[in-house]
């Protein structure tokens, strides 16, 4: 085991390179759902401003045309 | 009309895309992922030693399908691109700006893993030879994409500028190809042929050709995971994006 970890007396290019793989797609593959998070909040606070200024802006007695 | 013409078509719909992205995702990242593991089981333990190189030859296994990936995310963007300028396909600015930070991450890694496994065969980190130099030259050409389309505000102009860009840039691709070719340089020539023999044995060569459909797999799982959550962006004043959101007034 400890001979396959040695790599010949390559491992630190070897296993470097193979963590340097893993981890740039490791953040890769976060990425896109650190953006749909944000895409998802951002969506849900302009609906929530949308229905306040619905509600603010539709005078007592008058019904909303919409 | 022809059914595949018909299904391209009704692809290119945001709210259809989204859906069967949504679908393909989790069967594309195991695919990813058990190829991959499978590869790397083969790279590292059947594959014996390279009898000039020893292990360190053992890079090959991510610098190699690495390689090809940053001209294919390249080639994809560079040809949604030309779709999205041509036609303004909505859905075609949207995956050429996925692909550019895939290409990227991929072009970093190629270009890391190059430099150590240079230093143990040819003794140095860097040099300027031609395959280094054009490589790098991608890596800024993604870059100055992703740039470009982060400094406009408007998404769809930025989008349609940075794949302009793209297409000016391909003019590096064959050079990177045919560097090895066209000048001499410290790098070695091509090794996989995929039209006709290999210079590689059987037992070194079908680890690398999982890893290249691995790392192929998983840029189409990670374009459909951006697109997914750029269009949720691009379209968030649409009915079918509102409707995502349960609990929430679609309408007010």
């Amino acid at each position: 085991m400890s001979e396959f970890f040695s790599m010949g007396g390559y491992a630190p290019y070897v296993w470097t390179s193979y963590a340097v793989f893993a981890l740039t797609l490791l953040a890769d593959a976060f990425t896109p759902l650190l953006q749909r998070r944000r895409a998802l909040r951002m969506l849900r606070g302009q609906l929530k401003r949308q229905a306040r200024n619905a509600t603010k802006s539709r005078p007592s007695g008058v019904e909303d045309a919409e | 009309m022809n059914p595949l013409i018909l299904w391209f078509h009704k692809l290119g719909s945001p709210p259809y895309f989204y859906r069967l992205a949504g679908r393909w995702l989790p069967w594309l990242y195991a695919l990813a992922l058990i190829s991959g593991a499978l590869g790397f089981y083969g790279g590292l333990v059947m594959a014996p030693a390279d009898y000039q190189q020893g292990d360190s030859f053992r890079i090959i296994y991510i610098h190699v399908p690495c390689a090809w990936m940053s001209l294919f995310a390249y080639l994809f963007m560079a040809a949604n691109g030309f779709v999205a300028l041509v036609w303004r396909i909505k859905l075609s600015e949207t995956l050429a700006m996925a692909a550019a930070p895939i290409g990227a991450a991929f072009t970093f890694i190629t270009l890391v893993t190059g430099s150590l496994w240079g230093k143990p065969t040819w003794g140095t980190y860097w040099t300027w030879d031609a395959r280094l130099t054009s490589e790098l030259v991608l890596l800024f050409l993604y870059f100055g994409v992703i740039g470009l389309y982060h400094a406009i505000e408007d998404t769809r102009q930025a989008a349609r500028a940075a794949a302009f860009l793209a297409l000016v840039g391909v003019v590096n691709l064959p050079i990177v190809h045919y560097s090895v070719v066209w000048w001499n340089t410290l790098h070695q020539a091509q090794t996989v042929n995929l039209m006709g023999q290999s210079k590689i044995s059987a037992n070194m060569l079908w680890p690398l050709l999982t890893l290249a459909f691995a790392t192929h797999v998983y840029f189409f799982a990670s374009l459909l995971a951006r697109a997914r959550a750029a269009l949720l962006t691009l379209e968030s004043g649409k009915d079918w994006v509102r409707n995502l959101l349960p609990g929430e007034a679609a309408h007010v």
